[in-house]
Formats: structure tokens, C-alpha cells, sequence
């Protein structure tokens, strides 16, 4: 790049002049040696300067254009976009949210919800524990959340992980998220599902900049789909990977809605928002279970409210060795795990025998891997427990 | 007021001015800056699925240039504190380069950060529900935009000053060029405190992450403006004294040093104790489980890095036929270093053990190049301007003249006196 201000004369770029001359369309007239205000554009500069302005407006316009794809449903509208915070929101604005909402949905889906704002309860704190010894690992919950809670099917958005993790270990880095046998459960593995634990410490509420995401009196941390701004803070701050983005527009087959609905859990989300689990708040605060929980089939989710001594979940925590996932990240987590100390090294008979009669009723495979040779296995990468059985 | 209208106007005209080599690298930027838009467009009809980020990699390119940028914008102060605190006369015009370079940077960062959020229509959100002091983000908010602030007033005041030929008044600018020199540390520690605040990401939850953020911003942000003061005398626009350079260069190579000393010290630790928490560091280095998308990257930055420190080491580097490609070197090193090797292994393997690798698609590299391409754009112009300025010839009472013979700022400064008598 050579500026006409050079230090030796500058005749050879024909700028010499106040206007700009050969090189360009502007004509920097007034601001010639003649002192500010210099004589007008000539008519061929004038020409130029026309010419250039309407190619870069061309230019621009062209590269605006994928915005005319924009369907008049995706930009918010104007009573969205000067929707007030959660928090702030009196009443009659919930109303009128919940109403803006109503009408959305039977747009988009044809269906009338029954969409609610529901508040936790007093006395209530939410506590969930689940028995190892119990779950077969066969991600009927996993199906069942995003039934329930109207996430997108394609992408399907699922709020449970479960893993697969080799006996002997609890290491959750050697277990396996994309298992895929014909059967389960293997017997060299015990299963692990994983969701938003609920934190009472909880870091992904601390690093959100904008209050989208806060926990509630019955320990329930919440999103406010209207509010969040998708910075996705939140997602690299959860030690459990628990939450979910939106990083396209839900996609919900009309037929596959469902209509209860409440305001900070289960209805439908836009494209560029997190979500994440929330123990089914239209279900759970409304004295109902969690829809993981009613579909297990061997009964390894107990959930209930822990300040209520008489709860299942209250006398789990009393009587079992309890454990939390990832105890030293000081997160706190209200979802507890146990093992059956009756069968501390293998599945509950029960589970096993439900996983049988299932394999037998639902026409599903339950059973051992046809062959079993994989990778020759070093030492250093065994479990204790595979060490055993080879030994 | 009038004056000031008439001095952004002419800036504006002069903006347009230059030969053509100076349309060519214009017409070049805005063409890939509008590319940038077109993909931001797209992205914003289709969502950030267009980018190669996942729910396992939530963070891609686009925080990567974030935080490398944030630092470049740091480095001004590099330049401040030897001017300011140690009288280094040598450095004074210098310091305004840095610091429009530092301004140039900020918009970028801001721009990357904004085009990674999911929901830009919400921005105001901020304004409405700030959740200060307790998100590291809110933090970064603040320290950036005041950043901002500072260096474009007191660039702005400097440059005016220049323009109108009078001498600037202490009082309007020295207190803010030490505001700025604590500011600019504080850019780049939030920065790094947003990452390593977080318990869950244990390769980023290191007290390293800070001291290590300033260092290698501290080589690469002088390293740029050696470049650039390089292309500026080059074209005969503007002439630094080779001490200015040299003074640089020193900067440059100790700010290295201990980048590379800080990077030891993170290996050994990581290696060494050989924890369940190295999987991270394992991925970047040497591949985990067979996945090594970052091993070839990581490997080139280190070996660019030391290339360009063994240069700034060697006398020979004294020249710029070696200092340029030192400069050039570590640029490019620091940059893979501090986006592909710090911001992607954050997020590999993810809290549950999972490994999914992260590779850029081209709509979001395009995005990137554009929000690039628009702030060199941005740096060109104010450069542009700033250089008739400090040589003179651009001022109140002349006008633009191009051939006037170039002028100290003491002379400009007679000749305002005169006039104004």
C-alpha cells in the first residue's frame, strides 16, 4: 500500500493534487491545498463516486441476502422482545406471556396446551437417588424425557446420558456413551444415566451473565428460554454436562406435542437457547413423578421431597451408602446413586429377571454380545475387576 | 464543536484517499468482510449448527479469536509503560499505534463474541439484568468495553490535538494512560479468569492460565505493530527511529521467554503428576484414543514459537529481513496456541468422559476472516489518518496536503501559536 504523503514528491501516483485525480472516485476536493471547502466534484469524479457507492450498496445488499430465508415466525416479535425478567414479570404479564405462548404453539402445532407458570411448593426440596444395582442400561428413560418434555427430534436433544461402565471402576472417562449391543445389560458392566443434578451450589447459575438460569425454592435450577442469550457460559461450567443447546430450530412432529405445558420446563424452545433438565417441574410440582422415573421398568429412580422424613428418597439417603458423581467439584448435587449392598458386585436378580421378561414381551434382545473378541487387552488399561477374571 | 465536525469529515474524505495498492488492500478487505457478513447471515437463519461446534464442544473458533484478540488489545500497554513511566521518548508516537491497533482489536473481540452468541435479538438482556459481580462474564463486559473507552479518548484527544496544532493538556490524558495500563492487564486476567474459574474444566482451572495470557500477549500484540510499523516505513509513510524497534524487539523477546517458561511449567505439571485430570492435556499434545485432530497443531505453534525465539535470540534478528519473520512466526504460534491448544481441549474429553473432536466448518471460518478482515479495515483507516496527522499534514489550518514536507508536531505546534496570534 503506498500513501500519497510520502517523504520524497509523490507526482508518480497522480495524486498530487488536492483531488484525488486518476486513482479513485471520491475526490478529496475540499480538502486540497486550496483549504478546506475547495472547489465541487467534477461531473466524471461525481460519476465515479455514483458508480462505487452503488456497487458497495449492491454488495452489501447481496450479502444480507440469506435474511430474506427468515420465516416471519423466527424473528420475536415486539411484545417478546420487551418481555421483562422472570423475576419482574407481575402477574398480568405472566398472563399475558402465558397467552403469547398458547397462541404460538397453536400456530406452529395446531394443538391448544395447557401452559402454566407452576411456582415450587412450600416445605418441598427435590432430591432424586437411583440404584445402581437396578438399571439394565435400556435408555427407556432417555426416551421418555424427550416424550415428556417436547425436545427436538431432530437434532433429538436428549437431557439423560447413560453410560456404560466397565465393572471396577469408577472412573467415568473409561466408560462408554454410544454403547450399542443387541442386548443389555452386559455383564461385565453396570450402567450409569446421568441428568442435571440439581446442584445447591450450582456453577452454571453463577456464571450466567444475564440471570437466565436461577434455582428455585425446591432446589429445581430453571432456564427462562425468553431470556437467555445463548453464550453458552453455562454448558462449559456444568461438571455433568447436563445442559443443551439449541444450535438449530427444534424440529416437533405436530402429532408428538405434548399439551401439558409449563413456562420454565417443558414448552417449546427456540432455536439459540439452552435447555437442560428440571426434574419435569409440570409434573413434579404438581404432586406427580418424573417421567424417567414412571417409565423404568426395574424401578432404579426414586425421587421425592427429602425435607418430608417419611419419603422414599428421605429413607434412601438415611439408610443406603449414598454417593455423588464428582463429590470435589463442591457442587452439591441432590441426585444421589447407590449400590444394593445385597449384591454389591453384580445386578439386582429382580432387574435381571425384568430385563429377561422384557426381552421375552417387547420382542428386544436382551442377552450377551454374540462374539466377544475385540481388541487385545493391555494390562495398564484393565479394571481391577478385569484383572481378576483374567488372573 | 463545529471544528471537530469539519476534523471527522475530513477524516472520513481521507479515508478514500490513497493509490493503488491502497484500493487494492481496501477493496480486498471489504470484499472478505462482506463475505463474513453473508456466512453471519446464514448463521443467523439456520442457527449455529452452520458451525462445527457441538453440545461436547460448545466453544469453538470464534471464543478462540476472542481470547487471542482480547490479548493482542492488552500489549498496547506494552508500549505505554515504557513511554510513560520510563520516559522512552522513542516510543512516544508509537504508543498511538499501539493503542489504535488496541481499539481496532477490542471491536474484533467484541464482534467474535457476539457472533457466537445464539441469541444476538437479546443483547439488551445485559442492560437489564446484570448478574455483576458474580459472572466472570459481566466482568469481561465492563473491562472491555472501558477499554474501549479509554483508548479511544485518549488516541482520539492525542490525534485532535495533533490535527489542531496545539499541545495536549496533561490533565485530559495522563491519568487515563495510567487507568489504561492497569485496564489492559485487567482485560486479559478477566479474560483468563473466565476460563479458569470454572472447577469443571481442569484443564483450564489452573492459576497459570492469567501470568500466561499476559505473556504471550505482551509477544505477539508488539510483535503485530512491528509488522505493521515495518509496512508503514516501507511505503515511505512514516518513519520510526530503528531504536524504536530494537526497544521492541526487547519487549518481544522476554515477553517469549516467559511464555515459553509458563508453558514448561504447565507440561511438567500435567505430565508429570500424570493424573485422571491430564486427559486434556493428553488429547492436545499426543491424541487420546486414537483421536489426535489437535496434535498436528499444537506441535507446529510449538515449533513456530521456538523458531521465532531462537531468531529473537540471534543478533541477526537485529535486521528485519529476520525480525519480520520472527514477528510473523510467533504470531501465527501464539494464535494456534492460545484458540486450537487452549480453548478446544478445554472441552475434550467433556466432563462425562465423552471424546468428540471440533473442526471448524468454512461458514464459520468465513465469519471468522470477515470479522477480521473488518477490523484491519478498521486499523487501516485509522492509520490512514493518523499518519498525515502526526506528520503534519493534516491539520486545522492547512488542510489535507499531501506534498507538504513532513513536520515534527513541535513545529505544528509554532505554527498554531502564530496563527492563533
Amino acid at each position: 500500500m503506498r500513501l500519497p504523503i510520502l517523504n520524497s514528491p509523490s507526482g508518480a501516483n497522480g495524486n498530487g493534487g488536492g483531488s484525488c485525480g486518476s486513482g479513485c472516485g471520491c475526490a478529496a476536493g475540499d480538502d486540497g491545498p486550496q483549504g478546506a471547502n475547495g472547489p465541487g466534484m467534477s461531473r466524471r469524479s461525481f460519476l465515479r463516486t455514483g458508480t462505487a457507492a452503488a456497487g458497495g450498496l449492491t454488495a452489501i445488499a447481496a450479502a444480507l441476502s440469506p435474511l430474506r430465508e427468515l420465516e416471519r415466525e423466527d424473528a420475536p416479535s415486539l411484545e417478546q422482545f420487551l418481555q421483562k425478567h422472570y423475576k419482574e414479570m407481575t402477574p398480568d404479564d405472566m398472563e399475558r406471556a402465558l397467552e403469547r405462548i398458547r397462541a404460538q404453539v397453536e400456530r406452529r402445532y395446531g394443538i391448544r396446551p395447557e401452559l402454566r407458570d407452576y411456582k415450587p411448593m412450600d416445605g418441598v426440596e427435590f432430591v432424586y437417588a437411583l440404584n445402581i444395582s437396578r438399571c439394565i442400561g435400556c435408555r427407556k428413560c432417555v426416551h421418555a424425557c424427550v416424550a415428556e418434555n417436547n425436545q427436538s427430534r431432530s437434532p433429538e436433544v436428549q437431557y439423560i446420558r447413560v453410560i456404560e461402565m466397565p465393572r471396577g471402576t469408577m472412573d467415568i472417562e473409561k466408560g462408554n456413551h454410544h454403547y450399542d449391543r443387541p442386548t443389555v445389560p452386559d455383564e461385565g458392566h453396570f450402567y450409569l444415566p446421568v441428568q442435571c443434578h440439581q446442584c445447591a451450589n450450582p456453577p452454571c447459575v453463577k456464571v450466567c451473565p444475564v440471570e437466565a438460569t436461577w434455582q428455585d425454592a425446591d432446589g429445581i435450577t430453571v432456564i427462562d428460554y425468553d431470556w437467555c442469550i445463548g453464550c453458552r457460559y453455562c454448558e462449559a461450567a456444568c461438571p455433568y454436562w447436563a445442559r443443551r443447546f439449541n444450535f438449530s430450530k427444534p424440529r416437533l412432529p405436530a402429532d408428538q406435542v405434548n399439551p401439558n405445558m409449563g413456562y420454565l420446563s417443558n414448552r417449546p424452545r427456540d432455536k439459540g437457547v439452552m435447555e437442560k433438565c428440571h426434574y419435569c417441574l409440570q409434573r413434579t410440582r404438581q404432586g406427580r413423578m418424573p417421567a424417567c422415573l414412571e417409565v423404568c421398568p426395574t424401578g432404579a429412580r426414586k425421587f421425592g421431597n427429602v425435607l418430608d422424613p417419611d419419603s422414599e428418597v428421605a429413607q434412601i439417603l438415611r439408610t443406603k451408602r449414598v454417593f455423588v458423581l464428582k463429590e470435589d467439584a463442591g457442587t452439591l448435587p441432590r441426585f444421589f446413586y447407590y449400590f444394593d449392598e445385597r449384591y454389591p458386585s453384580g445386578l439386582d436378580p429382580e432387574a435381571a429377571e425384568i430385563a429377561r421378561r422384557l426381552e421375552h414381551e417387547e420382542g428386544e434382545r436382551y442377552g450377551r454380545l454374540p462374539g466377544a473378541d475385540g481388541p487385545e487387552l493391555r494390562w495398564r488399561d484393565l479394571t481391577p475387576n478385569q484383572r481378576g477374571t483374567l488372573a | 464543536m463545529k471544528t471537530y465536525l469539519t476534523f471527522l469529515w475530513r477524516c472520513f474524505r481521507l479515508s478514500f484517499v490513497g493509490d493503488g495498492r491502497y484500493y487494492a488492500w481496501m477493496f480486498f478487505l471489504t470484499a472478505v468482510a462482506l463475505l463474513g457478513l453473508n456466512a453471519y447471515c446464514r448463521q443467523i437463519v439456520h442457527g449455529l449448527s452452520v458451525t462445527g461446534m457441538t453440545d461436547q464442544v460448545s466453544w469453538g473458533l470464534y471464543i478462540a479469536n476472542f481470547t487471542f484478540l482480547v490479548g493482542m488489545a492488552a500489549a498496547a500497554v506494552m508500549l505505554v509503560i515504557p513511554v510513560y513511566i520510563y520516559r522512552n521518548r522513542e516510543l512516544h508516537d508509537l504508543v498511538i499505534f499501539g493503542e489504535l491497533f488496541a481499539v481496532a482489536a477490542i471491536i474484533m473481540a467484541l464482534l467474535f463474541v457476539t457472533v457466537d452468541l445464539g441469541r444476538p435479538d437479546r443483547f439488551h438482556h445485559l442492560f437489564l439484568r446484570f448478574n455483576f459481580p458474580i459472572s466472570m462474564l459481566t466482568w469481561d463486559v465492563l473491562v472491555l468495553n472501558g477499554y474501549l473507552l479509554l483508548n479511544l479518548h485518549i488516541c482520539g484527544y492525542l490525534i485532535y490535538c495533533a490535527y489542531r496544532g496545539r499541545r495536549p493538556g496533561k490533565a485530559f490524558y495522563l491519568p487515563f494512560v495510567f487507568i489504561a495500563i492497569v485496564w489492559a492487564v485487567s482485560i486479559h486476567t478477566v479474560t483468563a479468569f473466565l476460563y479458569s474459574g470454572l472447577g469443571s474444566r481442569p484443564f483450564w482451572n489452573s492459576a497459570v492460565i492469567a501470568p500466561r495470557f499476559l505473556a504471550s500477549a505482551f509477544a505477539a500484540g508488539p510483535a503485530f505493530l512491528i509488522l505493521t510499523l515495518g509496512v508503514l516505513r516501507r511505503i515511505g509513510a512514516y518513519e520510526v527511529p530503528p531504536k524504536a524497534f530494537l526497544t521492541l524487539r526487547n519487549i518481544v523477546t522476554v515477553a517469549m521467554t516467559i511464555n515459553m517458561f509458563l508453558l514448561g511449567s504447565e507440561v511438567f505439571t500435567e505430565f508429570y503428576t500424570d493424573s485422571a485430570h491430564t486427559a486434556s492435556a493428553r488429547y492436545l499434545y499426543l491424541g487420546l484414543d486414537g483421536r489426535a485432530a489437535l496434535v498436528p497443531w499444537i506441535w507446529s505453534a510449538i515449533a513456530m514459537n521456538t523458531a521465532a525465539l531462537v531468531l529473537l535470540y540471534l543478533p541477526v534478528s537485529r535486521r528485519e529481513r529476520f525480525l519480520h519473520p520472527a514477528c510473523v512466526l510467533m504470531i501465527v504460534g501464539i494464535w494456534i496456541e492460545k484458540g486450537m491448544g487452549l480453548i478446544i481441549p478445554g472441552f475434550v474429553p467433556t466432563p462425562l468422559g465423552e471424546i468428540v473432536e471440533y473442526t471448524p466448518t468454512l461458514n464459520e471460518s468465513l465469519v471468522s476472516a470477515g470479522i477480521w478482515a473488518f477490523g484491519l479495515l478498521l486499523f487501516t483507516i485509522l492509520v490512514r489518518i493518523t499518519v498525515p496527522v502526526l506528520s503534519g499534514r493534516l491539520t486545522e489550518r492547512t488542510g489535507y496536503t499531501p506534498d507538504a514536507p513532513p513536520r515534527t508536531p513541535e513545529h505544528a505546534h509554532a505554527d498554531a501559536q502564530g496563527g492563533a496570534a
